[in-house]
């Protein structure tokens, strides 16, 4: 009998499943996402998404070795807010306010409840929102997809020296030469102008946006890969493309000339990009059966309102972030029926 | 009738539970039998209630299946000596829960025989119930699924709860265990003949035998001897952890819930362990009391797993000698299964009543406690899991600022029946049933103080 025998506590065994596990299935999900921006945007948008997650990973690394935890970007978490930081920017967003946002995402987001877990707010949209307060004219400015200098050229705002206005991209849209560019996002023309895309016109990149807005049915597959592989909870986006198409409908048959199709809805704006990366991040979403549903349901519909009745073009952050807010209170009242109580 | 038309759509199962990969590689081969050890120790209390009184002393000679103690009132059960030997000390001797505990020790002769030298066959339908339940005590039977409750007093229902329905808990739902499924398929006939007594005890017009979907072949076996009148019945459930729970089981089977705090017997049902009543189906008429019991001995560490009919008393350290074990490598020795089992802190702990399995893991082993734990992220897998529909992310999140009374109080705890399945699932890897048997540990000292 060589070799000590140990004493433990049950179960002794375990699914085997990790925290960094379902992190970095997370982020392999979103690379596809970040490839399809590349191919769209080219150097930009691959200079965009770098800055920004290396940003994160940096803050991340530095404030928990200052708090004492060592290094935590082996949880991987930090680099799903990087990415996801980045595929809700303009892809040629000038890369020191990306930045800033990442900065501020990993710092107000995250360290400072305590990082991964503590915090109340998905950290991606904290610095979102701040650089939307910040640079709310810089923020609103695109470029065309697929211009054909994409892989020589930076577009002239993503070099912007640190601290300084956006640089002007009139030129380098000219250079491209692509007719009836707006610079205009789906969602502002449909506000301003009254005019709505097709879905086609949503799958073929004709539209200008964030990249989140012209892969829907990429976000979809990526996001049913987490699904089947349980690393998402499926319920949320069901929940909030749900309630979001069925409002969207409603609105559409009581005035059809106002009120765009529910389709347009469902592609435009960073809805699919939110319901399916951004409003399932597990820290700050619901845990009860019953309460997933409702704060999917509260997103879905804070977002079309927002969109239809706000000053502002896009909802859905707003819609996530108010839902992250009332998660705990969801919780609190959505206790689970304990097996063997009365049936309410 | 309507129970019949719903099962076409709907698999017989609980909400919720994990399905933990099953390792019962060892249910293909039958049982094998275990040479005495030449040292048997028997603990006085290897049931739930009074420790047994012994009758014999020190140097007194004892023949196979010869009472060496005594039932201490009706909550308790006594012991038979399971070898032909000699009384060689009654006094400490290490125990599986940890402090050495009063022990009879047995020398075996070298010569000792299978054969059971003491035994008084009857004829059980002959008893009157009050005889039955008592002939079941004089057996030294308790439950054999590991919870070790003397089955005559599980089986002498108050009057006060008529009883209708037995339910035959033939799941064995906890991984590498298979002790189970080969006493189903190698003892059918004395599986019935256990199940038509307990039903005669309880009252009961009807038995229900529930087996997990993985296990149709002990049907197979079982339904051949199914009495004609109808009267038991086989049911196949979904096979998932915790089916073998009682509640689970009786949810899956009839649809009820057992009241929270509440037993089965206040919904009219009795629920026992398929090795305990074909075991109790071959004592009973025999007249003989319980020497031995089926073993799972088994897990990464064992280089001859099996199922063995194990003498009662035999020290581990024997048994996994017999199996062949690498222990060079070994970590952990746990009694019953890998969810809901204990390790021990001795090989000279000796094989019990309640032991239903014997696993050796190595460090080739998962074990959530060699692995890093992250803070909880929300991720619901412990809700999702947990079969009492209790919110463990919760309770997780107070047992760690220690409000065990807002735990009890809002959140259930009591309603926990420590399966496991929340540490099991969670991905932070924290300990949360551990935590919460911690917590009703100190609500009950604090309590009993």
């Amino acid at each position: 009998m060589k070799g000590a025998i140990e004493l433990r506590a049950a179960p002794h065994v375990h699914s085997g499943r990790s925290v960094p596990v379902i992190m970095r299935n997370v982020v392999g999900a979103l690379l596809p996402i970040c490839l399809f921006s590349v191919w769209q945007y080219g150097l930009s948008s691959a200079a965009l998404i770098l800055t920004v997650t290396a940003t994160c990973l940096a803050t991340e690394r530095f404030f928990s070795s200052q708090s004492g935890k060592g290094n935590t970007l082996s949880d991987w978490s930090a680099a799903i807010t990087g990415i996801l930081l980045a595929l809700t920017l303009p892809p040629n967003f000038p890369l020191w306010m990306g930045a800033v946002a990442g900065l501020i995402a990993i710092l107000l987001g995250k360290t400072l409840f305590g990082g991964i877990g503590f915090n109340p707010f998905n950290p991606a949209l904290v610095g979102r929102a701040f650089v939307q307060a910040a640079f709310p004219a810089t923020i609103a400015s695109f470029v065309p997809a697929y211009a054909p200098q994409r892989f020589s050229e930076f577009v002239p705002s993503t070099l912007t020296t640190p601290f300084m206005q956006a640089a002007d991209n009139a030129s380098w849209i000219g250079h491209a030469a692509i007719d009836a560019f707006t610079g205009a996002t789906p969602l502002a023309r449909w506000k301003f102008e009254n005019f709505t895309y097709s879905a086609s016109d949503f799958m073929t990149g004709v539209v200008t946006a964030s990249a989140g807005e012209t892969s829907a049915l990429l976000i979809l597959a990526c996001g049913a890969y987490l699904a089947i592989r349980r690393f998402m909870d499926w319920r949320i986006p069901v929940a909030v493309l749900g309630s979001a198409v069925l409002l969207a409908w409603a609105f559409h048959l009581a005035v059809p000339a106002r009120y765009p199709e529910p389709m347009f809805v469902l592609l435009s704006g960073g809805l699919m990009l939110g319901a399916v990366f951004m409003a399932t991040d597990m820290a700050t979403s619901p845990v009860t059966p019953i309460g997933v549903w409702i704060y999917g349901a509260l997103i879905g519909v804070i977002s079309v309102v927002i969109r239809y009745f706000g000053g502002l073009t896009e909802g859905v952050m707003y819609a996530i972030l108010i839902a992250n807010a009332a998660s705990p209170l969801i919780d609190q009242f959505t206790q689970p029926r304990v097996f063997g109580s009365k049936k309410s | 009738m309507t129970m019949g038309i719903v099962d076409l759509f709907l698999k017989q199962t609980f909400a919720r539970g994990i399905h933990p990969a099953s390792h019962k590689e060892t249910a293909a081969n039958a049982i094998r039998r275990m040479p005495f050890a030449s040292r048997l120790v028997l603990p006085l209390a290897q049931h739930i209630g009074k420790p047994a009184i012994p009758v014999v002393h020190v140097g007194q000679e004892v023949v196979r299946g010869q009472p060496i103690a005594k039932a201490d009132g009706a909550m308790s059960v006594p012991l038979h000596a399971p070898a032909d030997g000699i009384i060689e000390s009654i006094g400490l001797q290490p125990s599986a829960r940890g402090p050495w505990a009063e022990s009879i020790v047995l020398r075996v002769y070298e010569g000792s025989q299978q054969t059971v030298g003491w035994a008084a066959p009857v004829d059980p339908d002959t008893l009157t119930s009050a005889e039955l339940i008592s002939a079941i005590q004089d057996t030294g039977m308790v439950g054999l699924g590991g919870a070790a409750f003397p089955s005559h007093v599980k089986l002498d229902v108050p009057a006060t709860h008529p009883i209708h329905t037995l339910v035959v808990n033939g799941c064995e739902c906890e991984p590498y265990l298979t002790c189970d499924h080969r006493l189903m398929l190698e003892y059918p006939k004395d599986l019935i003949e256990g199940t038509r007594l307990a039903m005669r005890a309880v009252g009961a017009a009807r038995a229900m035998i529930g087996v997990e979907d993985n296990k149709l072949d002990a049907l197979d076996a079982i339904r051949p001897h199914l009495p004609a009148d109808g009267s038991i019945t086989l049911h196949a459930v979904e096979t998932k952890y915790p089916q073998g729970a009682e509640k689970m089981l009786i949810k899956s089977l009839l649809g009820l819930e057992v009241p929270t705090g509440g037993l089965p017997m206040h919904l009219g049902i009795v629920v026992n362990n398929v090795g305990t009543l074909a075991l109790l189906g071959r004592l009973l008429k025999n007249g003989e009391g319980l020497t031995e019991r089926v073993v799972t001995v088994t897990g990464p560490g064992i280089r001859k797993p099996g199922d063995y009919w194990v003498p009662i008393g035999t020290p581990l350290r024997t048994v996994i000698a017999w199996a062949g074990a690498e222990i060079v490598t070994k970590r952990e020795v746990i009694l019953g299964g890998p969810m809901m089992g204990q390790t021990v802190a001795s090989l000279d702990v000796p094989v019990t009543k309640g032991v239903s399995g014997i696993l050796v893991f190595d460090h080739r082993m998962r074990h959530a406690d060699d692995q890093k734990s992250w803070p909880c992220i929300h991720c619901s897998e412990c809700v999702n899991a947990c079969p009492m529909g209790l919110n463990p992310t919760q309770l997780g999140l107070l047992a760690a600022k220690r409000e065990f009374d807002v735990m009890a109080e809002k959140f259930h705890l009591g309603d926990c029946f420590e399966c496991g399945c929340c540490t099991y699932a969670c991905p932070s890897h924290i300990p949360l049933v551990q935590q919460f048997r911690a917590a009703k540990s100190f609500l009950r000292e604090r309590a009993a103080s």
